[in-house]
């Protein structure tokens, strides 16, 4: 299998899509000429021509809305927002559209789109712009939020939004594009949305982790792995629908929960999963669930403080230990 | 018929209301349909209908407090209706509530007597757990996991017992974990064994006839002796039986026997230097009749009856109580032989507190043995024999023993003589006891 980073396999991503069905057509902020301002859709221009690789205005809102539209009339856009701090312009298409049409519409119109582009902190680009804001999407029925943390979820996952006749706001973590890992070059290689993925077994703890603090959570669990603590790692990959039974099962399996996360951690998707760990597993707890959130601050310009900002190694080894009473 | 009024939706987006005024006074007439108060929504003030007719009985909610929808704010009823039941279930429908922002004006004269006053019961406060134990929180809660709460009680753990090592002493999986592995007590309904200072032998010293102390006999112990006697002889007899399983007294024998070879220590030595402490236990079978008092002794002298040409002896072990099994054998043995020879002093074969009489060498299995008095009770020991038991549905096969135990009744009564008995055999049973001593 080769070995590439997580831009390349979203580019094969989009590029097998955009070759299999001539409805999928990318459109967004310099996704054409420049090649993506993160160059994920490097050379898409070149292959597949301006009709169906469209550099937009910077017109969050206007672009958005122009998406809908067409996949209300049957094509398969895939818009990306160069990153989802951006997004926040467009809202009212992703949840008063996008969401609600096949609903509203009686199950007339499908809403087959993919709103992606980079999420989260990336480095020292200050509070507006590294905001992990799947918290917003999660919360509307109607939508499907993707998260991946390695490059062959990436490209698995994003192939599967791209199929989906739902829409799926797809979130690729800014400081993981350069992250390398093996990936099918198998142009069938799909992942199905909704399935969690163990990273690691374990027996002592259960650390739900995704995106940016999925390499965090495995890295903690080979440290405490050395002090005899063996600890499970549970990516769900799709945040809605969340793939629970799967968190479930490793619960009843360790009796004690981490959730790692670098989003806020008020009304997070980590306080979600701990309400419905404590309305599913309760007699199997051991220790109250425990979130290891981002701080609940505007993430820091300074580099010291942004670190601070986002979750570490220490800070999930403390975390386990304090769920695990050593 | 009485019936409740409840506080109504005026509104669409009403949550509460508050009684503006009301329109008719406590022991009014009320038709139906005809407007009973006022009520403040948080849109409009609002006018109420009554749903019932009859009189107003008791307002609930007076001019100024609010309730939230459908809590009961007053009761019609008929003039001469028992409301109790009603009154009671309304109050108890009422949130406890701080004091009304604005002060309730105080109920209007009670026109029909049946009616009590109503009182804000105030919840009744949670009685927090009694801290039987230092174990818990201040607070008196005991913290335990989930997972270790449904644990423990799966496995019949008792959460009392269980010392918490979480924060703040909550019981964690592995406390209860902790808990299931430690052996559970012995199934039965016996008396638990408890610790006893079990004083050593001082070395080199010469135990003579047990000290003792007498008792004044009560007045119930008279008549009890003299009736008893007048029925069966100068000393009225009584037996008790019981099996014993031998297996770890047996087993420990044989290991004592390997460590010290010169030792040669026999299960009776075992029964004598077992009996010996049961008896400690129970000083009321380590006593005798005498004519106006009971007679305690403090050490257990245990005669050890012995067959001779000539016929029964039992020498003397003197404090079997406190010298070790080591000791009790070889002066057994000592003693026995010189019982043979005739060559017992008086003092080595009188005086025993208590007595031991074994056939089981003949492969007896059980017999009663007559009393030596003053002793009030003797022990008659049966063959150890290999035999089925039924154990948790399962057969197995132990070496059980029968013992009777023949008591004076006049000094030792029925439950008094099982309870010795009892923890005889717990002993016997669990002979590592005997060095459990502090």
């Amino acid at each position: 299998m080769p070995v590439i980073t997580m831009r390349d396999a979203l580019n094969d991503a989009l590029r097998e899509e955009l070759a299999r069905d001539e409805s999928v057509f990318l459109m967004g902020e310099e996704v054409a000429e420049y090649q993506g301002a993160y160059k994920v859709t490097r050379g898409l221009l070149e292959e597949f021509g301006a009709k169906r690789i469209i550099d937009s205005p910077i017109t969050e809102l206007g672009f958005a809305g122009l998406g809908v539209g067409a996949a209300m009339a049957g094509l398969r856009p895939i818009i990306e927002f160069m990153t989802f701090n951006f997004s926040i312009l467009a809202t009212d298409q992703i949840i008063n559209s996008a969401a609600k049409m096949r609903y509203m519409s009686g199950g007339q119109f499908k809403i087959p789109i993919v709103f992606r582009g980079p999420g989260g902190s990336a480095y020292q680009v200050s509070s507006q712009h590294s905001q992990a804001i799947e918290s917003w999407y999660a919360y509307f029925p109607g939508l499907k939020v993707v998260m991946p943390s390695t490059p062959a979820d990436a490209k698995g996952l994003l192939k599967s939004a791209i199929r989906d006749d739902d829409p799926v706001i797809f979130i690729e973590q800014e400081r993981m594009y350069g992250m390398k890992g093996e990936v099918p070059d198998d142009n069938d290689f799909t992942i199905p949305l909704g399935v969690a993925d163990i990273k690691r077994e374990g027996t002592d703890a259960t650390i739900v982790a995704r995106s940016l603090l999925v390499p965090t959570a495995l890295k903690a669990a080979e440290e405490l792995e050395k002090e005899g603590i063996s600890c499970e790692v549970i990516d769900p990959r799709t945040i809605r629908p969340l793939d629970i039974e799967t968190i479930i099962k490793s619960v009843m399996k360790t009796n004690r929960v981490i959730v790692a996360e670098e989003s806020h951690p008020f009304c997070g998707i980590g306080a979600e999963i701990s309400a419905e760990i404590h309305e599913r597993a309760f007699d199997y707890l051991d220790a109250p669930v425990k979130r290891v959130s981002g701080a609940d601050v505007p993430m820091p310009y300074a580099k010291n403080l942004e670190q601070l900002a986002i979750p570490d190694v220490p800070q999930l080894i403390a975390a386990v230990k304090e769920v695990a009473y050593v | 018929m009485a019936t409740q009024v409840v506080m109504p939706k005026l509104s669409p987006t009403m949550e509460e209301g508050q009684v503006a005024r009301w329109l008719k006074k406590e022991g009014d007439k009320v038709s139906m349909g005809e407007p009973l108060a006022e009520i403040d929504t948080d849109k409009a003030t609002m006018e109420m209908q009554a749903l019932s007719a009859g009189v107003l009985r008791k307002v609930l909610i007076h001019e100024g407090e609010s309730a939230p929808l459908g809590q009961p704010i007053a009761i019609i009823g008929e003039p001469d209706e028992d409301i109790s039941e009603l009154l009671k279930t309304a109050t108890a429908a009422a949130p406890a509530k701080e004091a009304a922002p604005t002060p309730a004006k105080p109920p209007e004269s009670d026109k029909a007597p049946a009616i009590e006053k109503p009182t804000a019961e105030p919840a009744p406060a949670p009685t927090p757990e009694p801290s039987t134990d230092g174990r818990r929180p201040a607070g008196g809660r005991m913290l335990v996991s989930p997972i270790a709460a449904r644990m423990a009680a799966e496995a019949g753990v008792d959460l009392n017992s269980v010392q918490g090592s979480g924060p703040a002493g909550r019981i964690i999986k592995r406390d209860v974990e902790e808990a299931m592995k430690a052996p559970k007590p012995a199934a039965g309904t016996g008396a638990k064994l408890r610790p006893l200072a079990m004083p050593k032998a001082q070395p080199g010293a010469v135990y003579g006839p047990s000290a003792y102390r007498d008792e004044p006999m009560s007045e119930m112990r008279r008549t009890i002796a003299r009736r008893l006697v007048t029925s069966l002889g100068p000393i009225p007899h009584f037996f008790l039986t019981t099996e014993i399983e031998m297996d770890r007294a047996a087993d420990m024998r044989q290991q004592i026997n390997t460590l010290y070879p010169d030792a040669k220590v026999s299960i009776n030595d075992v029964i004598i230097k077992v009996a010996a402490v049961a008896l400690i236990q129970h000083p009321q079978v380590n006593a005798s009749f005498q004519d106006k008092t009971v007679r305690y002794y403090e050490h257990a002298d245990i005669g050890v009856a012995v067959a001779t040409e000539n016929g029964l002896i039992t020498p003397v072990i003197r404090a079997a109580d406190v010298k070790s099994l080591i000791d009790i054998a070889s002066e057994v043995r000592e003693l026995a032989s010189r019982a043979r020879e005739r060559k017992l002093k008086p003092e080595e074969y009188m005086g025993a507190t208590f007595s031991i009489s074994n056939l089981g060498m003949f492969g007896i299995d059980e017999f009663t043995a007559v009393i030596n008095p003053p002793e009030a009770a003797i022990l008659a020991i049966g063959a150890m024999v290999e035999k089925p038991v039924a154990r948790n549905g399962e057969i197995e096969i132990h070496k059980t023993m029968r013992v009777t135990m023949s008591c004076d009744h006049r000094v030792v009564d029925g439950a008094v003589g099982a309870q010795f008995l009892q923890t005889f055999k717990q002993i016997l049973e669990n002979p590592l006891y005997l060095f459990l001593g502090s």
